[in-house]
C-alpha cells in the first residue's frame, strides 16, 4: 500500500470517519447532539466530494490496491452523484427525523455508511470489493427501513427487504463463485481478457499439468453464471421480475430513506451492473442482451399499470420507479457507449427530480406519515401553493415534458435504444411513458382540481427543506434547458470506462 | 477411503439439509443447520482447506448458530402452522426447482473434465499463504469490512434495544 | 479420489434446498435459515473451484462472505425481534399489514 493508494479511498476515509464521529457524538453529549449530527453529516459529504475533486483527472494512471478500485470518470461521475443524493436526503430528513423521535446520531451514521458503501461499489473493478461494497450500502439500508421500530409496517418492510435481498445476493454470490470457477479471476478486467482470449487466467500462472481446469473457457459455465449475476443485479434495480419487495419495502420505509433507496441505491446499483456487464461481459453480450431486453419491457409495462391503480402516493411512486429502471434497462440494453452515457445522465435526473418529489410527501405526511393518500393531497394547490407548485414541477419532469430533466433523460435514452435498432423496444418505451403520464398527472389534477375533504394541516417549510426543494427544481431545470454539460461529463466517462476494453489493455 | 469419507459427509449434509425443510420446529431445523455445517466443515478439510474448516466450525457453526438458537428461544417459538399458500407454491415451485437442479448439474457434469480428481493431500493448507494474501493483496477488502461489522453492531443495538 | 463435479453437483443439491425452504418454509427463523443453507453451498463451491484452480482466491472469498454472513445474521435477527415485538408473530403470513 503507498501514499496514492490512500488517496484513492480518501473519500471513503473521511466519510467512515465522519459516521463514526456522528455516532460517538451522542455518547459524549447528551444536549443539543442532535442539531450536530447533520451539520457533522453534510461537512463529511463536503469533505468527501472535496477528496474526489481532489482526484482530478479522474484517468487512473494506475489501478489502486492491485486492481481492486478504478478510479476513472465513470466512478467520478457516481460518487458526486451519491454525495449530492446523501446530502439531499440529510437536509430533507433533519424534520422527519426530529418529528418521529428517530436516534438521530445513529440514523446519519447510518447514511454515511451507505453512502460509503455506494461510493466503494461504483469504483471497484473487483468482484470481492464490489460483494463488499453492495453488502455495506444494502446492511446499512435494511436497517434505515426498518428506523421507525415501534411501527409494524416500517419493521415488516425493512424484513421483507432484508429476507428478498439475503436471498437474492446468495444468488449473486453463486454466479460470482461459477465465474470464478469459469475464468479463474475476480477481477473485472482479467475476466474480460479471460473470456476475451477465450482462455482461463490460470494458464499464464501455473502449469498445465497441474490445474484440471486449465484451458478454454467453458462457456455454458459462463452463461449460467451470468443468468445468476443477473438475478441478484435485477433485484437491486428492481427490475421485474425481482420486484416484489419494491412496493412494500417503500411504502414503509421512512420516507427520506425511501427517497435514498430510490435515488442512491438505484444509481449504485446500476453503476455496479454497468460495470460489470460492460467492463467483464462486453465479449459475451449476446448472452445477456435478451435478458436485458425482456427484463425492460416487463419492468415499463408491469410498473406503469400497477402505479395506475395505486392510491398510496408511496406505492405510487415505488411502482412508478420499477418503471423507470425498465428505461434505464432500455438504454443498457443498448451496450453502447451513448446508452451508458445514457443510463448514467438519466440515472442523474432521476435523483434529482424523485428526491424533490419524496420531499414534498414526506413534508405533507407529518407526523407518523398519516397524509400519504391521493385524496389527502386534494386541494394542496390552493392551500400550500409553493409545496404543490414544486411536486407539479417534479412530476411533470418524472412523465418526460420538455424543458425539465426527465425530458433529455428520456430522449437520450431512446436516442441510444434507436442508434442499436432497437425499435421495437423504443416504441414500446415511448407508448409506456404516455401511460405513465396518465398517474402523475392524476396527482396533479387532485391538487388543482379537487375541492379538500377535511382540513389537512400543512406544516410550514423549514429553511433545509426549502432549500432541498429549491436545489431539486433548479437542478431539474437545469438539466432540462442546458443538459450539455452533464451529458459530456457521462459521455466522456463512458468512452472511458469502454475505451480500453477494445484493445484489451489491462 | 477417500471416497467412502467423501459420500459419508455429502450424504449427511443432504440429510441434515433435508431435516431442516421437514422438521416443523425452528430449533429442530437450527439443529439440522449445524449439522449441514458440520459436515461441510469435513468437506473443506478434505479439499484442503483447513484454515476454513476450523473458521466454519467457530464462526459458522459457534457464533452464528448460537445466535439463531438464541433468538428462537429467546421468542420462544412455535411449530410453524401448515397453510394454503405454502400448498400451492408446492405444487408449482417444486418443478421448477428441480429444473432449476437439473439444468445446474447438467451444466457443471459438461464443463467439468471426469478426470478432474480432487485427492488428499494434493493442495494442502495454506494458512500462512493466506494470512499473506488476506494482508497485502486484499488489504483493502479486509479493512473495509470491519465497517460491515461496525454497522451491524449499531443496527443490533439500534433495532432491538427497549424503548426507553 | 472423487471427480471434482461430484463436490459442484453436491454444493447445487445445497443451494437448491436451500432455495426450497425460503420458498416453502413459513416460520421467519427457518426462512432466515434457509438462506445461509444457500450461502453455505455457495462457500463449499468455491473451495472446491479454489482446489481445481490451485488459487487462494476463492478461500478469501469464502472468509469474507463468512464475514457478511455473521453481520447478516446479527441484523436479520435483530430485524425479525422487532417484527415479532410488532405483530406477536414469526408466521411470514400474517406479516401482510401492505397488500402484495
Amino acid at each position: 500500500m503507498q501514499t496514492s493508494d490512500l488517496i484513492r479511498i480518501l473519500p471513503e476515509i473521511i466519510l467512515a470517519v465522519a459516521g463514526i464521529v456522528v455516532m460517538l457524538l451522542g455518547a459524549f453529549q447528551k444536549q443539543n447532539a442532535g442539531r450536530m449530527h447533520p451539520a457533522i453529516a453534510l461537512l463529511g459529504l463536503l469533505g468527501a466530494a472535496g477528496a474526489i475533486a481532489y482526484q482530478y483527472p479522474w484517468r487512473s494512471l494506475d489501478p489502486a490496491f492491485g486492481g481492486m478500485l478504478e478510479l476513472d470518470a465513470f466512478s467520478a461521475f457516481f460518487h458526486i452523484l451519491f454525495f449530492l443524493v446523501a446530502a439531499l436526503v440529510v437536509l430533507s430528513s433533519s424534520e422527519y427525523v426530529a418529528q418521529e423521535r428517530l436516534a438521530s446520531g445513529e440514523y446519519h451514521a447510518l447514511l454515511l455508511f451507505a453512502t460509503m458503501g455506494m461510493g466503494l461499489m461504483a469504483s471497484s473493478n473487483d468482484l470481492i470489493m464490489i460483494f463488499i461494497g453492495l453488502e455495506i450500502s444494502s446492511l446499512a439500508s435494511y436497517i434505515l427501513v426498518g428506523f421507525r421500530r415501534g411501527v409494524a409496517t416500517s419493521s415488516e418492510s425493512s424484513l421483507k427487504y432484508f429476507l428478498l435481498g439475503s436471498f437474492a445476493t446468495a444468488f449473486l454470490l453463486y454466479g460470482i463463485a461459477l465465474m470464478f470457477g469459469a475464468t479463474g479471476a475476480t477481477n473485472l478486467t482479467e475476466i474480460h481478457l479471460a473470456l476475451q482470449a477465450e482462455q482461463n487466467t490460470v494458464t499464464a500462472m501455473a502449469s498445465p499439468q497441474l490445474t484440471p481446469l486449465v484451458g478454454p473457457v467453458p462457456t455454458a459455465l459462463v452463461g449460467l453464471s451470468i443468468a445468476l449475476l443477473f438475478v441478484g443485479f435485477a433485484f437491486k434495480v428492481s427490475a421485474v421480475p425481482f420486484q416484489i419487495w419494491t412496493p412494500d419495502v417503500y411504502q414503509g420505509a421512512p420516507t427520506p430513506v425511501t427517497a435514498f433507496l430510490s435515488t442512491g441505491s438505484k444509481a449504485a446499483a446500476f453503476a455496479v451492473f454497468l460495470r460489470v456487464f460492460m467492463v467483464a461481459l462486453e465479449g459475451s453480450a449476446q448472452d445477456w442482451v435478451w435478458l436485458l431486453w425482456v427484463s425492460g419491457l416487463l419492468s415499463m409495462v408491469l410498473g406503469n399499470l400497477a402505479a395506475l391503480l395505486q392510491t398510496n402516493i408511496k406505492r405510487m411512486l415505488a411502482y412508478s420507479s420499477i418503471a423507470h429502471a425498465g428505461y434505464i434497462l432500455v438504454a443498457f440494453t443498448a451496450h453502447s457507449e451513448e446508452g451508458v452515457a445514457a443510463v448514467m445522465f438519466y440515472l442523474a435526473a432521476y435523483a434529482l427530480m424523485n428526491i424533490g418529489a419524496f420531499a414534498v410527501v414526506s413534508h405533507f405526511g407529518n407526523r407518523g406519515e398519516r397524509y400519504v393518500e391521493m385524496e389527502h393531497y386534494a386541494g394542496l394547490g390552493y392551500r400550500a401553493p409553493l409545496l404543490a407548485a414544486s411536486m407539479t414541477v417534479f412530476l411533470l419532469s418524472l412523465i418526460g415534458i420538455p424543458l425539465t430533466g426527465g425530458f433529455f433523460g428520456k430522449f437520450y435514452i431512446f436516442r441510444a435504444a434507436l442508434h442499436a435498432d432497437l425499435v421495437w423496444l423504443t416504441v414500446l418505451g415511448v407508448l409506456n411513458s404516455a401511460i405513465a403520464a396518465y398517474y402523475y398527472l392524476r396527482v396533479i389534477v387532485f391538487m388543482y382540481m379537487h375541492p379538500a375533504a377535511e382540513q389537512i394541516p400543512v406544516e410550514r417549510v423549514r429553511p433545509a427543506m426549502g432549500f432541498v426543494l429549491i436545489f431539486s427544481m433548479a437542478a431539474t431545470f437545469l438539466l432540462g434547458i442546458f443538459p450539455q454539460a452533464v451529458l459530456d461529463f457521462a459521455s466522456q466517462a463512458a468512452a472511458l470506462l469502454l475505451e480500453n476494453l477494445g484493445n484489451g489493455v489491462l | 477411503m477417500y471416497q467412502a469419507l467423501f459420500f459419508l459427509f455429502a450424504a449427511s449434509a443432504v440429510g441434515f439439509a433435508i431435516n431442516l425443510l421437514i422438521q416443523r420446529h425452528p430449533i429442530h431445523s437450527a439443529l439440522s443447520l449445524i449439522g449441514v455445517m458440520g459436515s461441510l466443515a469435513s468437506l473443506y478439510l478434505m479439499l484442503g482447506a483447513e484454515f476454513l474448516a476450523v473458521v466454519q466450525v467457530i464462526v459458522y457453526a459457534g457464533a452464528v448458530m448460537v445466535l439463531f438458537v438464541f433468538v428462537i428461544m429467546l421468542l420462544n417459538a412455535d411449530k410453524e402452522e401448515p397453510s394454503d399458500r405454502s400448498k400451492m407454491a408446492k405444487y408449482l415451485g417444486l418443478p421448477l426447482l428441480f429444473l432449476l437442479l437439473a439444468m445446474i448439474t447438467v451444466v457443471i457434469y459438461r464443463q467439468f473434465p471426469e478426470d478432474a480428481m480432487v485427492q488428499f493431500g494434493d493442495f494442502p493448507g495454506q494458512t500462512a499463504a493466506i494470512g499473506r494474501l488476506l494482508f497485502r493483496d486484499f488489504l483493502l477488502p479486509f479493512e473495509v469490512i470491519s465497517i460491515l461489522i461496525l454497522i451491524a453492531i449499531i443496527g443490533a443495538i439500534v433495532l432491538a434495544k427497549k424503548e426507553p | 479420489m472423487v471427480p471434482l463435479s461430484y463436490y459442484l453437483i453436491l454444493a447445487a443439491i445445497l443451494f437448491v434446498i436451500g432455495v426450497a425452504g425460503f420458498l416453502f418454509k413459513r416460520n421467519i427463523v427457518t426462512i432466515f435459515m434457509s438462506v445461509e443453507l444457500m450461502l453455505n453451498a455457495v462457500n463449499l463451491t468455491f473451495v472446491s473451484l479454489s482446489y481445481s484452480l490451485r488459487q487462494l482466491d476463492g478461500q478469501i472469498f469464502v472468509f469474507f462472505v463468512m464475514v457478511v454472513a455473521a453481520a447478516e445474521a446479527t441484523i436479520g435477527l435483530a430485524i425479525i425481534i422487532t417484527v415479532f415485538r410488532n405483530r406477536e408473530s414469526l408466521n411470514v403470513d400474517r406479516i401482510d399489514l401492505m397488500k402484495l
